[in-house]
């Protein structure tokens, strides 16, 4: 009886749960299925859901309208760059924090995390005159240092409260095994630390690569990334439905992928390790 | 652990980081204050004089201010109001047993992935075209007027793609939460004899507590100052129907090249973003504390 009815339950959860989920999902799905349409399909009413002549041309045309590769590659560069300037500053202050706290510990980094609660458009301003005086607007140096500085609060909290779980008992036994300190953090340290700084990669490199202030603010063309090419297809030109969905499809497949393998380490990062 | 050497390789490890990061709050910020004080329009280069508060006079009892003070709080708070409603919702019935259960997971985190300028134009012309839109189209399939949302609801429309943006957030966050409601506490409520109903508003819900803190205010944090969906759906009209302070910002640094009303602006927003940070560096901070 009690096994019937859990089983109903199940199956009605499932359906709701399925329901749900469909329709949360489906403006992304909308948007692959008509990224394979032909324009005239992609206006067309009633609208075709699966049977409809499924064509690569608008990919092709994407390719050749606004050089999707090049805007590609800007997004690699500044996502790639920024993540890496970002936990070349942050590892060895995360580090150091959990590692060798002293009574000020605490204040810095609750004085970090506030640095991000600064609206960027209280700092647009300047920021805008200084790059634009230095040559940096539109240059991959500029936007990477400014991405990095963005998600660097965030970057050094994350690490500090994976680097704060390592024990530090495991490096008492280490030294009493008699290993040096350059073996400690080899052998150690090190592969104890390395899923904690993936993750943490892999936060920043989403928020970096969807950041749409300082991309759409900063750049024109030279480092432009794949918000500022989506940007561009912000007004309309003739039938372009398809065409916006091939470059949108080929815009967020890449770190909608990153996304999907690192959902679990995400909560941690966003919530400053308040919720885990 | 700590000695002293260890303290000062510590200071020096953590060095960089801090003074970077200080510079790059700090030069900025008082640069703004100090253009703030200025008459200062880019198209008169070399024409600057000190004009004291008078920009803050101008930029406060603009009504372009008031009303884009109106449309910020309505937007944060209604996509607030959305995300963590439907979070909560979804959270639930993703806590329960569910076939595919992984699949449906992905499904509902995706949007978060999608990057500002995709979502504001997929839902503009995709679904809320009001002639060959998706939802156009629902409407007039039941009968309904096709509502041409950029239009008839400017504001609605991007609290609706805002939200959707976020409510994978919320609902990530809260089902992080309730799967960490351990087994041990459900056992004990069931041998206790609690109710479905008793057992969720008794244990779930105050459960629950802290992790919608933690997201409204995160939220806050970056509802204050959603910019690129209004720059590419409605450019923050029509008139100012959806132009918040961060576009408002925006428009009259980068469109009306007027520097000291635009630091005004921009001064005001940290001020605003101030009063929400303060709150969530206190709860923050509590739990580093435990």
């Amino acid at each position: 009886m009690a096994r019937k009815q859990s089983l109903q339950r199940k199956a009605a959860v499932t359906l709701l749960a399925w329901a749900a989920a469909l329709v949360v999902f489906f403006p992304i799905l909308w948007m692959v299925l008509t990224s394979f349409k032909t324009e005239l399909e992609a206006f067309s009413i009633p609208p075709k859901f699966v049977f409809f002549d499924w064509t690569l041309e608008n990919y092709e045309v994407v390719q050749t309208r606004s050089d999707y590769v090049r805007h590609a590659v800007n997004s690699v560069i500044l996502a790639g760059g920024s993540t890496l300037f970002a936990l070349l500053l942050a590892v060895p202050a995360a580090w150091a924090m959990a590692f060798a706290p002293t009574e000020r510990t605490r204040g810095t980094l609750l004085w970090m995390l506030s640095t991000k609660m600064l609206p960027p458009v209280g700092v647009l301003v300047p920021i805008y005159l200084i790059y634009r005086d230095f040559g940096l607007l539109d240059s991959h140096a500029g936007l990477i240092a400014i991405l990095a500085m963005g998600n660097l609060p965030i970057v050094v909290w994350m690490l500090f409260t994976y680097f704060k779980e390592i024990p530090k008992d495991i490096l008492e036994a280490a030294r009493m095994d008699g290993a040096t300190t350059v073996k400690e953090i080899v052998f150690v340290l090190a592969p104890m630390a390395v899923p904690g700084i993936a993750s943490t990669m892999l936060l920043n490199v989403i928020l970096a690569w969807n950041e749409a202030f300082w991309t759409l603010n900063l750049t024109t063309s030279d480092a432009a990334p794949l918000t500022m090419f989506i940007a561009s297809y912000s007004s309309p030109e003739g039938l372009f439905w398809a065409k916006l969905s091939a470059a949108s499809t080929l815009a967020i497949a890449p770190i909608l992928i990153i996304g999907w393998l690192s959902q679990r380490q995400l909560v941690r990062g966003l919530t400053f390790g308040a919720v885990k | 652990m700590s000695t002293r050497e260890s303290r000062t390789a510590g200071r020096i490890l953590a060095a960089p980081s801090i003074v970077l990061l200080f510079i790059w709050m700090i030069v900025p910020l008082v640069m703004t204050l100090y253009f703030s004080t200025l008459r200062y329009n880019l198209l008169n280069p070399g024409m600057e004089e000190f004009v004291g508060l008078e920009n803050y006079y101008w930029f406060l009892t603009d009504p372009a201010f008031l009303t884009a003070l109106q449309n910020t709080l309505v937007l944060v708070g209604s996509v607030l109001m959305i995300t963590v409603g439907g979070g909560v919702l979804l959270a639930l019935l993703l806590d329960q047993p569910v076939l595919g259960q992984p699949i449906v997971r992905l499904m509902v985190i995706a949007p978060f992935f999608v990057m500002p300028t995709v979502s504001a134009l997929v839902w503009k012309n995709l679904l809320m075209h009001p002639v060959s839109g998706l939802f156009a189209w629902l409407a007039a399939s039941v009968g309904l007027k096709p509502v041409d949302w950029f239009a008839q609801a400017p504001l609605l429309a991007v609290i609706l793609i805002v939200a959707w943006q976020w409510l994978p957030f919320a609902t990530l966050i809260l089902l992080t939460a309730l799967q960490s409601l351990d087994e041990e506490q459900k056992e004990a409520a069931e041998m206790d004899g609690a109710g479905a109903f008793s057992f969720f508003f008794h244990i779930v819900l105050p459960h629950l507590a802290r992790p919608v803190t933690v997201v409204i205010l995160i939220e806050t944090i970056f509802l204050l100052t959603v910019f690129a969906e209004i720059l590419v759906t409605t450019g923050g009209g029509p008139g100012l129907a959806t132009t918040n302070i961060a576009f408002l910002v925006y428009a009259q640094a980068l469109l009306q090249y007027d520097v000291g009303g635009a630091s005004a602006g921009g001064i005001v927003a940290v001020v605003i973003a101030n009063i929400v940070a303060f709150f969530l560096v206190r709860l923050v901070g509590k739990n580093l504390e435990a």
